[in-house]
């Protein structure tokens, strides 16, 4: 940490170049850009003309229907789940201040989709309502697990040792889901799902799981100020009036209902968590006051064009939005891991 | 920006200061303003420590109010433990803290935050924070989480960098300032706080002199200007005598002696505390103790 004379006088910051008041409005846009496309490109060749159709003039045509029909509810899917992941995310991130941590990296994601897989196993399918429960009960049971792991060391959960301890858990309880699944009728589709997320919206999900979505959103804006106290460390956020294990317990309830909500969706998606809150980051620095709601929105944006890119590259057939988020993100994860200084949260 | 010391300039001040009306015979050239009906802060048999190794043992403290108190000894003799006790960062095992004569564990961490301040030792600020983003963070105390950013909060911010010459760098990169300045904009976060009590937990480590006395004198500033009460863990015993108006001195996690600078810094002391041989002369300049170290005694 070279500092430099007295006399040279440094600059001001330079950011994404958007002005604040810009950055939430410009990623809205994004989302808008996203939607569209999601609606209006799929398996099926179709246009933004059939997309104008279908919205402004429905009939019974096939195209009208498969967009109203099929992609809507995707899409819509897509949105919450994004939203979820984007914002768990910011939170991991936040909280651990560990710019290589998310929901998937460590594992919760995958423990969500264990719990699910295992008590279908053993008595059927549950409805999605007892789904979500089970989510966050593997999610939670997760997250306490890896960072009892991670922080096991004297010096407390570095950011490796913690990703580490994640990685573990998440291959404990992705070869689980597995197995699980293989012994059952190996359903391929059930296994894609519990493995990498779709967002092909299940029956009724949505319509249960919202209720937790939100109350994830609202968690996620009360972390907003104790965030950026802690963002400080610890011991200055006890100085600023922050109870650290209140704020915590606020974090991890946090996180617990955005991924297993994002999980009883859309499977167990890594990688967006990840390179979220950073695209977030780039736009609006440090403060979470924006970083929480542009990582909602840029959230969505990411899950539904990577979604879209999915059904266009493996026409007719599609590519899971998991594995085109994991193409992109998996680069990224390894230049923030190799950098030696890492991004300080 | 010029915040080198210059002789002169202090010589001038502490004529001007002397040759204040009203100002009490006896007081040292450069008194600090009679104190305020503040907040107090004080420790009744404090006992502190960590993972059941107790380092404070059963330590009774008054800071003076509106004074500038620094916390001198030999490294682990527990004077940052002593700190972090007193800003409520470390529970008490044994013994309380009190704060307007309230025992710390009584009153809502918020209410202490609005109360006391405290800056612990080279702290990490997250990359891509701005210094006009880390002072705003000092007022979280008076905000609710689901207000905006208030008009008083601008201001109190915008004090907080003119109180610490930052105002033309509100908007660069932390990362970007010297050690010095990076140290003023944490100062600035904790003035933001608007605290009659302000800890610093050694807040000139890491900084070349120049840098030191850039940021004792902003304290002394703050102390002079609004009467507020500072407690600061020093390792440097002349500016510890140059800056403060209280000395405690620390051993093996109690209090050996304290004072004013000139009844704590002396030749006995410093053997007896550090184990240091050495020459305590008078400061030509502020007539205050300065250190002339010897040997290991």
């Amino acid at each position: 940490m070279s500092a430099p004379p007295l006399s040279l006088e440094p600059k001001a910051a330079r950011r994404s170049g958007l002005p604040s008041r810009m950055q939430f409005p410009a990623a809205m846009a994004v989302l808008l850009a996203a939607v569209a496309v999601s609606l209006a490109f799929g398996g099926q060749p179709s246009t933004f003309s059939d997309l104008w159709h279908a919205l402004v003039t429905p009939d019974s045509s096939a195209m009208d229907v498969t967009i109203r029909e099929l992609r809507w509810p995707r899409t819509l899917n897509g949105l919450v789940a994004g939203a979820c992941l984007g914002l768990a995310g910011a939170l991991t991130q936040g909280h651990t201040r560990n710019p290589i941590a998310e929901p998937g990296l460590l594992g919760i994601n995958q423990g969500a989709a264990l719990a699910i897989v295992a008590v279908t196993a053993l008595s059927g399918p549950p409805l999605p309502f007892v789904e979500a429960l089970l989510a966050f009960t593997g999610a939670l049971v997760t997250c306490s697990l890896v960072f009892a792991l991670g922080s096991a060391a004297r010096v407390g959960a570095t950011p490796v040792t913690l990703v580490l301890s994640g990685a573990a858990v998440s291959f404990l309880a992705g070869g689980l889901v597995s197995g699980i699944v293989l012994l059952n009728e190996a359903a391929l589709d059930t296994l894609r799902f519990w493995q990498v997320g779709s967002l092909v919206a299940r029956e009724g999900v949505l319509d249960s799981v919202w209720p937790f979505v939100l109350a994830g959103a609202v968690l996620a804006a009360a972390n907003i100020a104790p965030l950026n106290a802690l963002a400080l460390g610890e011991d200055n956020a006890v100085s600023l009036g922050v109870s650290v294990r209140r704020s915590r317990a606020l974090g991890i309830a946090g996180v617990t209902l955005l991924a297993g909500s994002a999980v009883t969706l859309a499977g167990p998606i890594a990688f967006a968590g990840l390179l979220v809150p950073h695209a977030a980051r780039a736009v609006a620095g440090a403060d979470y006051r924006r970083l929480i709601p542009l990582s909602a929105v840029l959230g969505s944006a990411l899950v539904l064009f990577a979604d879209t890119a999915g059904r266009l590259i493996a026409r007719p057939g599609e590519l899971s939005v998991g594995v085109v988020i994991a193409v992109v993100g998996a680069p990224l994860f390894i230049h923030l891991a190799r950098r030696r200084r890492l991004v300080r949260l | 920006m010029s915040t080198a010391f210059s002789p002169d300039a202090a010589a001038t001040r502490t004529a001007t200061a002397a040759g204040r009306p009203g100002a009490p015979a006896e007081a040292p050239p450069d008194a600090p303003p009679e104190a305020p009906p503040g907040v107090s802060l004080s420790a009744r048999g404090l006992s502190l420590g960590y993972d059941g190794r107790t380092v404070v043992r059963d330590l009774d403290l008054e800071v003076p109010n509106a004074r500038i108190t620094s916390i001198i000894g030999p490294n682990g003799c527990g004077k940052s433990t002593l700190l972090k006790g007193l800003g409520r960062i470390l529970p008490p095992i044994a013994g309380e803290v009190l704060l307007d004569g309230r025992a710390m564990t009584k009153w809502p961490s918020r209410e202490i935050a609005r109360r006391l301040s405290m800056l612990p030792q080279t702290p990490q600020a997250p990359s891509g924070l701005t210094v006009a983003d880390l002072v705003s963070r000092g007022r979280h105390p008076r905000q609710k989480w689901y207000q905006q950013f208030s008009a008083t909060d601008e201001s109190a911010v915008g004090s907080a960098l003119e109180a610490t010459d930052l105002a033309d760098l509100a908007a660069c990169l932390l990362e970007d300032l010297s050690g010095g300045q990076r140290q003023r904009a944490w100062i600035s976060m904790t003035i933001a706080q608007e605290t009659g009590i302000l800890l610093l937990d050694e807040p000139t480590t890491y900084l070349d002199l120049a840098h030191q006395l850039e940021v004792l004198e902003l304290v002394q500033r703050l102390n002079r200007a609004d009467g507020r009460t500072v407690v600061m863990v020093l390792h440097d015993i002349s500016l510890a005598a140059r800056y403060s108006d209280h000395i405690v001195a620390m051993k093996d996690g109690g209090i050996v002696a304290q004072g004013t600078p000139a009844d704590v810094v002396t030749a006995e002391l410093l053997e007896e505390v550090f184990g240091l041989r050495a020459n305590v002369i008078a400061d030509p300049l502020t007539g205050r103790p300065h250190v002339l170290p010897i040997g290991v005694a």
